[in-house]
């Protein structure tokens, strides 16, 4: 079991890095080869603009009467600026570079893909950024999941309340072996079976949420395919959460490790101790990147796929772009399942560092 | 916006959306579906330990069994040595008793025949006393008539006498 899972993370990230790194290159050769013939197809904000977040939901653009029309799903802005106050409004004011309310959806330049507020002042026009707590599409992508999530486990719940202690059946058979999994291979195995229980909901919580936000990341129908784990703010967020976990429930040997590092002589103490306060924070950082990092590249190799169709400008380049795609699509199922282990793996192992006792 | 960079409002979202996450689900699915888990994993453990708990008893129970049969074999085959043992002793006894019993019956027959002869000799004895009276009167009146004869008599008398 474990050769077998070995091997299939082996082959997964082996397979991800070849064909990320071969769609990179394509990627941006074809890049510089359309640079020189200009408009047409631009691959680079192709994919950008799909793996970043924006404040409203692009679904789909079509022609109509030689005109080019976005189907968008508006979503709620909201903003609090020092001049206005808090402001609550519909991206959709906004669309088409107009101004609302003296807000404007910056297209190019700085501030491109934020809101900013014009104020004028002696006829000199200044620019402010407002904070912005927008319902953007990861938001409301996240928030998606996150209702999903709840109605999954709600449910499972009642049907426990409901069967009590027979077999495992429908929803329960489905989500029974994974929860298992989380409990027995991460955490009863990394925090022992003295320990494990208090942090349980922590890590099952923070597995299910990534892979089911992993997973729907990859349905490209609205309201799924937002790019929530391969959001940088998002993995702060749930990196943060395992370091103040940690934090928190570090002992003594722990914090005595990181003051008085045992076996290192007392006169490197001013550089062991720096060295330890930095590595308290490498650990969350490492966390953050790795999962943005991995589902922001699988995305973008799915798009770079699609994206070398309306590079070659050839149908014929679709069958074997297709085939890459599912294949990748494949490989993304297994990724997402996999990232979100790995997630919950070292944050288990982070926890299991600091409630570590003398040995 | 940029790939890189946290934006202030999403962390916001992310956080509030994490920790209703995780408190709902820690209440409300977490704690019944562990318990469930382990209450339905206890259960097994406690059927499979009864299982195995019943298999040992069984296997006592059926040690158990052969001991008893075994006993039961040891006191017949006890019982039966006891019975030809009680078997042999009676007959013996009964021989015993029987050569009491003929001794005891040969002894009383004997007596008897004494005392039988002692009576036969006594009422002899009386019968000559008798004859002898008779004969001596016999005599008597012989003497009477002619003394040969009375001495014949007396002779012949004797003689018959002896007889007896």
């Amino acid at each position: 079991m474990i050769n077998f899972r070995k091997f299939v993370v082996n082959t997964g990230w082996i397979l991800l890095f070849l064909f990320t790194s071969v769609n990179f290159a394509l990627a941006s050769e074809k890049e510089h080869s359309e640079d020189s013939s200009n408009e047409e197809f631009d691959a680079r904000s192709f994919i950008l603009d799909h793996v970043k977040d924006s404040h409203e939901w692009h679904i789909a653009t079509y022609t109509s009467h030689g005109e080019e029309k976005h189907l968008n799903v508006p979503l709620p802005v909201i903003l609090y600026s020092n001049n206005s106050g808090l402001s609550i409004f519909m991206s959709s004011k906004l669309a088409h570079g107009h101004t609302y309310k003296g807000f404007k959806l910056e297209e190019e330049g700085e501030y491109a893909g934020k809101i900013v507020e014009i104020t004028e002042s002696e006829g000199e026009e200044n620019i402010l950024i407002p904070l912005d707590f927008s319902i953007t599409k990861t938001v409301f992508g996240m928030f998606v999941s996150v209702i999903i999530v709840l109605w999954l486990f709600l449910s499972l719940a009642k049907s426990y309340r409901k069967s009590g202690v027979s077999e495992p059946k429908g929803l329960q058979a489905v989500l029974e072996p994974v929860v298992l999994f989380v409990r027995d291979d991460i955490a009863k195995l990394i925090l022992g079976k003295d320990h494990y229980e208090k942090y349980l909901p922590y890590l099952l919580s923070a597995f299910f949420f990534i892979w089911i936000n992993n997973i729907l990341g990859l349905i490209p129908v609205f309201p799924f395919g937002a790019n929530v784990t391969g959001n940088i703010s998002v993995t702060l967020v749930l990196a943060v959460f395992t370091f103040i976990v940690t934090q928190i429930s570090g002992k003594k040997q722990y914090w005595k490790h990181i003051v008085a590092t045992p076996g290192v002589p007392f006169w490197l103490a001013p550089v062991m101790i720096p060295v330890e306060i930095i590595s308290l924070f490498t650990k969350p950082f490492a966390l953050m990147i790795r999962l943005f990092a991995n589902i922001v590249a699988g995305h973008m190799s799915l798009l770079t796929f699609i994206g070398l169709i309306f590079i070659f400008k050839s149908i014929y380049v679709a069958p074997g772009s297709i085939f890459f795609v599912l294949f990748m699509y494949t490989i993304e199922i297994l990724v997402g399942f996999l990232q979100a282990y790995i997630f919950t793996i070292l944050s288990a192992v982070f926890i299991g560092q600091a409630i570590a006792e003398e040995h | 916006m940029d790939l890189v960079t946290p934006g202030i409002g999403l962390i916001f979202w992310q956080v509030i959306a994490f920790l209703v996450l995780l408190f709902v689900l820690k209440k409300y699915a977490w704690k019944p579906v562990l318990n469930a888990i382990k209450s339905r994993e206890e259960r097994i453990k406690g059927a499979l330990a009864s299982a195995e708990e019943a298999k040992e008893e069984m296997k006592k129970l059926k040690a158990d069994n052969e001991v008893i049969i075994k006993e039961a074999k040891d006191e017949r085959n006890k019982l039966l040595q006891e019975a030809r043992e009680i078997k042999s002793q009676m007959i013996e006894d009964a021989k015993a008793q029987a050569g009491i019993e003929s001794k005891k019956m040969i002894e009383s027959a004997k007596l008897k025949i004494e005392s039988e002869k002692d009576a036969a000799v006594s009422e002899i004895k009386k019968l000559v006393a008798v004859f002898s009276v008779d004969i001596a009167e016999k005599i008597l009146k012989k003497e009477l008539d002619d003394k040969k004869e009375q001495q014949a008599l007396i002779s012949s008398s004797l003689k018959d006498l002896k007889l007896n």
